[in-house]
C-alpha cells in the first residue's frame, strides 16, 4: 500500500508538545488505540483494535524514528502483529514546513500486510488508512483543543482537520515532529494491520 | 436395451441424498475421543524459520499437542512426493526439492504451515496457535515469473538455481524452423492463460485415527483418489503399509482436479494421531481454501505460426513458461508438459510443431491440475493464435480451419507431437455448430445491435482434448511414476442383485448413476438392482481415481470387463443346469436362453444357483459369481468439439453479455445424455468463468490479493447465457465401451470461443488483444486505450 498526504496543523507549539506527550491525548486520537507508550524518544509502542471489513483484531505496533533531519524530516518505521490475522510493516517519510505560524506535515507512507490482513482486506487498506488518519488528525486537534481550553467550555472545535504542530524550529521541534511522525505512523501502519 | 440402460436420461440417483441434506461429507463424521487440529500458517511468502517458540501455547486450555517441523523431521517422515518425473532438454532429470510436510528451514508461500495445534476443541486449537512464536527472517520473494528466472532473483529451493524446476520440449526443432524458414506469413501472440482458484463447494477436510491395539490408521479424506493417497502416504511419507492403511472418501463436494494431490494436512493428521493418540479433524476453512488448495493454469506463452500464401499451416512455434509454485505437487510436473504439449496440433494438419516449456518455482501455492489441465492452456493458445492469422491474412475464421482441418479419412492420425489421434470428425462438429449458432445470420444480427450503439461479435474454438488416462506403458514412458489403469469388482449377490466396487470416485460426476446403467445394460437388470461403492480402500480392491475425464473411458470398461466375466461364468452355469452345450446358450434381456427352446433361467435364477451350488459343475466352477477386473486403456481418447459463443459489448460501460453459446462436442458413446449435458454446462461455466472473472492475484510480496470471494469472482447463474449444449458424437475407437470422457471439454472449448467473440466484436474499434479475465473494466479500458 502506498499513500501519501499533507495535513495543516495550527496550534500553539506548546499546545501541540504537550498533547504529542500526553498518553491519554494519544489514546484519545488514535482510532481504537488501547494503549499507548513512549520508550524514548525514537521509540513507542501501541496497541490498537481494529475492524476493517471482516477482520477484527488488536494490534501491537512498535514505531522507530530514523534518519532524523531536525526539524525538516524524518522517516519512522513500524510493525505490527496482530496474531493470525498477519502483519503488516512500513514506514513512512515525514517532511515538516513551517507556514506562517502554522506547519504543513507531508508524508508518504509505504506499507506491507500480510496474512490474512492481506488476503481479505487488501482491497480495503487504502480507503480504511485515509479514513483513520483523517480521524486521527480530527481527534487530535480536538483534544489538544479540548485539554487546554480546560474548563467546561469545548473549543468551536474548529473546521475538521485542525490539529496542533510544531512552529518555529527551535530545540524541542525535534521532538514534536517526531511524535507527529510517530502519530501519523501509528495511524497509518496501524490501519494498514488493522485493515490487512 | 434395459430402459435403465445405456442411452437412458436415468435422473441421478444420488441426487436424493444430496438435494434431501442427508449427504455424508467429512465434516458430518465425528469419531468417539476426537481432537482437531489447527494449522498454523506462514503470513509471508518466503522467510527462513530461525525458531518456532510454542510454549506459551502448549500451556493453553485444551492443548495436547503442538508439533513442528523439527517433530517431524526427528521422526525421518518424508517429504510429498510429485507423481510424475519430467526430463530437461539435455536428459537430466528435473529438479525435485524436498517439500516437508510441515516447514522446517524455511517457508515458501502464504499458508504454508509451520506448527499443528491439537486440541479439545477448533476454536482452543486456534486460539493456542495465536500464542505461538514463530521468528521469521523474511526473504524476498520470487512472483513474477521472469524475475525468478533471472540470476539475482531470491531462491524458493536454495539448491535449484534461478528457480528452473525444468526446461523440456517435445516436437522436431529443425523442421519447424525449416517451415518457418519457407513461410509466407508468419503470425505471432503473447498469450497468458491466467492463474485460477479452484473453489470446490466443499472445503478440504480429514480425520486420521490410529489404533494402538493393531497399528492400523484410518483417514478420512476429501480425495479424487483413496488409493493413490494410500501409495503416495503410506509408501512415501509415512512408510505404512497398505494393510495397515485405510483411506475413505466418503462424499466429496467437488473436487476440479485440486482433491487429486495428497495435500500436506493428511500426512500431518495421520501421523500426529498415532502421537496422541486419538482421532483428529481438521476442516479447511474457505480462506484456507484459498492459500492451500494446488491452484491452476498459469501459463505465459510466445507462440508463432507459419503459413504458406493460401493459409496452409506449416509450421508452429510455442515457447512456454509455466509457473509450478512453490513446491512440486501431485501431477505439477506432468500438466505444463504432457498434458499441454501433446497438444499442439489441435485439430490440424500442422506438420512440424516444436513446444518447449521452462516450469518455475515461485513463492505462490503449488499448481497442479484443474478441470482440464494442460488442454485448456493448449486450446486458448492455438484457437486465439489460428484465429488472429484469419484475420492477419483477411481470411474468414471458418475458413482457415476448414482449410488445417484433420478430415476424417486420415485417422488414425500421428501428431507431430506424440499422440496418434483414434477417431474424430471435426469438420462436422464444425458444422453442426455453424447451424446450430446460426453463424451465418450473425452479420444481420451484428448490424442490429451496431442500430443499438452495441457492439456485437462472434468467435469460434475448435478443440481437441486428450483423456481417458492413460495406457500404463505410455505413461510410463513419459514420467509417470504409476499405472493408470482401473479397476472393478462386480459382485452379484444370491437374489441377482449387484454390488460393483469401482476404483473411480465421484465427486459429482454422477458415478452412481451412470456406472449401474453399465451394469443394467450387462445384465438386463433394472437399474434399483445395483448398488455403485466407491471410496474405502477398506472395501475397494484398487484404483486409480477419478481426475483427466478418466472414469468412464478406463474406469467403465473395467467394469464391463467384470460383468463379462461374470456372464460366462453364467453361461458355463445354464449349460450345466439346462444340460445344454455352452455355445448354445444366449443372453438376452436378463434371461439365459438355450437358442431354439423355450428352456430358460432368468439372471437371479443362475445368481441364486451360483450361491446354493446343489445342482452344480463343482469340479469346472467354483461357487458364487463375484468377478475382479482391471482395465489399461489401449490409447488417450479423444474428445473434440466446436464451441461459438456470441456476445454483445456495451461500449460505454465494457459491459460483456453472452447472447449465445453453442458448444457442440463428441464425447463418444454417451451413456447418459442428462448427465453428459450437465457435464458440458458445469464445464463451460468454469471456461466461461475463466474468460469473464475469474483471476488470481498475487502482489510482489507474494500476498494474495484475491483471497476471498470480494476480490475473486466465481462465475454465477446471472453470467451465463441458455447453453445451447449438443452432441456430434463418434464412437470411440480405444475402448470397448466406444466412450471419450466429458468432464472436461467445456472447460477446455470455451475460453478462446469467448475472447475471440470479444476481439471480434472490438476489431472494428482498433483493440486487438485482451487478457482474460475479461472483465468489464478490462473491457472498457481497452475500448479507451485503442
Amino acid at each position: 500500500m502506498e499513500m501519501s498526504g499533507e495535513y495543516r496543523i495550527e496550534a500553539s507549539r506548546e499546545k501541540v508538545w504537550d498533547g504529542l506527550n500526553d498518553p491519554d491525548i494519544l489514546k484519545q486520537a488514535i482510532p481504537g488505540c488501547d494503549e499507548i507508550e513512549r520508550l524514548s524518544d525514537t521509540e513507542m509502542t501501541a496497541k490498537v483494535t481494529v475492524k476493517v471489513g471482516p477482520v477484527k483484531a488488536s494490534f501491537t505496533g512498535q514505531v522507530t524514528l530514523s534518519d532524523l533531519d531536525p526539524p525538516n524530516s524524518y522517516r519512522i518505521s513500524g510493525e505490527g502483529k496482530g496474531g493470525a490475522v498477519g502483519f503488516a510493516k512500513g514506514g513512512a517519510n515525514v517532511r515538516l514546513e513551517s507556514d506562517g505560524d502554522a506547519t504543513i506535515l507531508f508524508y508518504e507512507v509505504d506499507a506491507t500486510v500480510g496474512g490474512k490482513l492481506a488476503q481479505l482486506g487488501a482491497r480495503l487498506i487504502d480507503g480504511t488508512a485515509k479514513k483513520m488518519a483523517g480521524e486521527f488528525f480530527s481527534n487530535f486537534a480536538e483534544a489538544v483543543a479540548g485539554s487546554a481550553e480546560t474548563a467546561g467550555e469545548a473549543a468551536p472545535a474548529a473546521a475538521a482537520p485542525s490539529a496542533a504542530a510544531p512552529g518555529a524550529a527551535t530545540g524541542p521541534v525535534i521532538d514534536v515532529g517526531t511524535w507527529i511522525g510517530g502519530l501519523v505512523v501509528a495511524a497509518v501502519v496501524l490501519l494498514a494491520l488493522i485493515a490487512g | 436395451m434395459s430402459e435403465t440402460g445405456i442411452g437412458a436420461a436415468v435422473r441421478r440417483v444420488e441426487d436424493k441424498r444430496f438435494l434431501t441434506g442427508r449427504g455424508k461429507y467429512i465434516d458430518d463424521i465425528d469419531q468417539r475421543g476426537q481432537l482437531y487440529a489447527w494449522m498454523l500458517r506462514s503470513p509471508h511468502a518466503h522467510a527462513r524459520i530461525n525458531g518456532v517458540d510454542t510454549a506459551t501455547a502448549s500451556q493453553a486450555p485444551g492443548v495436547v499437542a503442538i508439533f513442528t517441523g523439527a517433530d517431524m523431521a526427528a521422526d525421518e517422515v518424508g517429504g510429498i512426493p510429485c507423481a510424475w518425473q519430467i526430463h530437461n532438454k539435455d536428459g537430466s532429470p528435473m529438479h525435485e526439492p524436498p517439500h516437508p510436510p510441515l516447514a522446517v528451514d524455511k517457508v515458501r508461500h502464504v499458508g504454508d504451515q509451520v506448527a499443528v495445534v491439537i486440541a479439545e476443541t477448533k476454536a482452543q486449537a486456534r486460539d493456542a496457535a495465536e500464542l505461538i512464536a514463530v521468528d521469521y527472517d523474511v526473504l524476498p520473494a520470487a512472483i513474477d515469473m521472469d524475475l525468478a528466472l533471472a540470476d539475482n532473483a531470491s531462491l524458493v529451493h536454495d539448491d535449484v538455481p534461478n528457480n528452473l524446476c525444468f526446461d523440456w520440449e517435445i516436437g522436431d526443432k529443425d523442421a519447424t524452423e525449416a517451415a518457418f524458414a519457407k513461410a509466407d506469413h508468419v503470425v505471432s501472440i503473447d498469450i497468458v492463460n491466467n492463474r485460477l482458484i479452484p473453489n470446490a463447494m466443499e472445503p478440504r477436510a480429514a480425520i486420521a485415527q490410529y489404533e494402538p491395539s493393531n497399528g492400523n490408521y484410518t483417514l478420512h479424506t476429501t480425495t479424487q483418489n483413496p488409493h493413490v493417497i494410500r501409495l503416495l502416504m503410506g509408501a512415501f511419507v509415512l512408510q505404512i503399509p497398505e494393510h495397515k492403511l485405510r483411506i475413505i472418501a466418503p462424499d466429496v463436494g467437488g473436487g476440479f482436479g485440486s482433491k487429486i494431490f495428497h495435500y500436506a494436512e493428511e500426512a500431518i493428521l495421520t501421523w500426529a494421531s498415532a502421537k496422541v493418540p486419538q482421532p483428529i479433524k481438521w476442516t479447511a476453512e474457505r480462506s484456507e481454501s484459498f492459500i492451500t488448495d494446488a491452484h491452476g493454469r498459469d501459463h505465459e506463452t510466445h507462440a508463432e505460426l507459419a503459413m504458406d500464401k493460401g493459409g496452409n499451416f506449416l509450421g508452429l512455434r510455442v515457447s512456454t513458461k509455466a509457473n509450478i509454485g512453490a513446491y512440486l505437487s501431485t501431477f505439477g510436473a506432468a500438466v505444463p508438459t504432457y498434458l499441454h504439449g501433446t497438444l499442439m496440433a489441435g485439430v490440424y494438419t500442422t506438420p512440424a510443431i516444436y513446444c518447449e516449456v521452462k516450469t518455475v518455482f515461485t513463492n505462490t501455492v503449488p499448481v497442479d491440475a484443474y478441470r482440464g489441465a494442460g488442454r485448456p492452456e493448449c486450446t486458448y493458445l492455438l484457437e486465439r493464435l489460428v484465429t488472429k492469422a484469419a484475420r492477419e491474412i483477411g481470411m474468414d475464421p471458418v475458413e482457415i480451419r476448414q482449410k488445417n482441418m484433420i478430415q476424417p479419412d486420415q485417422f488414425p492420425y500421428q501428431t507431430p507431437v506424440a499422440l496418434e489421434y483414434d477417431v474424430g470428425n471435426y469438420p462436422a462438429s464444425l458444422d453442426t455448430a455453424l447451424q446450430a449458432s446460426d453463424y451465418a445470420g450473425f452479420e444481420k444480427r451484428r448490424a442490429e445491435s451496431e442500430s443499438n450503439d452495441k457492439r456485437r461479435g462472434i468467435g469460434i474454438s475448435t478443440y481437441i482434448e486428450a483423456c481417458g488416462i492413460a495406457p500404463s506403458a505410455v505413461a510410463g514412458a513419459l514420467g509417470a511414476r504409476a499405472g493408470l489403469y482401473e479397476s472393478a469388482q462386480v459382485r452379484v449377490h444370491p437374489t441377482g442383485s449387484v454390488t460393483v466396487y469401482t476404483g473411480s470416485h465421484s465427486h459429482g460426476q454422477g458415478h452412481e448413476t451412470t456406472f449401474a446403467q453399465l451394469v443394467s445394460e450387462s445384465f438386463g437388470i433394472p437399474i434399483e438392482q445395483v448398488e455403485i461403492k466407491h471410496g474405502d480402500t477398506g472395501e475397494v480392491q484398487f484404483g486409480m481415481g477419478t481426475y483427466g475425464s478418466r472414469s468412464i473411458a478406463v474406469g467403465g470398461p473395467a467394469i464391463l470387463k467384470a460383468c463379462n466375466k461374470i456372464i460366462d461364468k453364467a453361461t458355463k452355469i445354464v449349460a450345466h443346469i439346462l444340460e445344454a452345450s455352452e455355445s448354445d446358450i444366449e443372453f438376452k434381456d436378463g434371461k439365459f436362453t438355450v437358442s431354439g427352446t423355450d428352456r430358460e433361467m432368468a439372471f437371479a435364477e443362475v445368481s441364486l444357483a451360483a450361491y446354493v451350488p446343489h445342482n452344480y459343475p463343482i469340479e469346472e466352477l467354483e461357487p458364487g459369481l463375484d468377478e475382479n477386473a482391471f482395465y489399461d486403456p489401449l490409447n488417450f481418447s479423444y474428445p473434440a468439439g466446436c464451441h461459438i459463443c456470441e456476445v454483445e459489448i456495451d461500449p460505454e460501460t465494457g459491459d460483456v453479455d453472452i447472447t449465445n453459446f453453442t458448444a457442440v462436442d463428441d464425447v463418444g458413446r454417451v451413456i447418459n445424455p442428462m448427465i453428459v449435458e450437465g457435464q458440458v454446462h458445469g464445464g463451460l461455466a468454469q471456461g466461461i468463468g475463466q474468460a469473464l472473472l475469474e483471476g488470481c492475484v498475487y502482489d510482489d510480496s507474494g500476498q494474495l490479493l484475491t483471497g476471498s470471494y470480494m476480490d475473486y469472482t466465481m462465475p454465477r447463474a446471472d453470467n451465463l447465457p441458455n447453453l445451447n449444449v449438443g452432441t456430434q458424437s463418434v464412437l470411440g475407437a480405444s475402448n470397448p465401451l466406444e466412450v471419450k470422457g466429458v468432464g472436461e471439454v467445456g472447460a477446455i472449448g470455451s475460453p478462446p470461443a469467448v475472447i475471440n467473440a470479444i476481439l471480434d466484436a472490438l476489431a472494428p474499434l482498433g483493440v486487438d488483444d485482451i487478457s482474460m479475465p475479461a472483465t468489464s473494466a478490462k473491457v472498457w479500458q481497452a475500448i479507451q486505450n485503442a
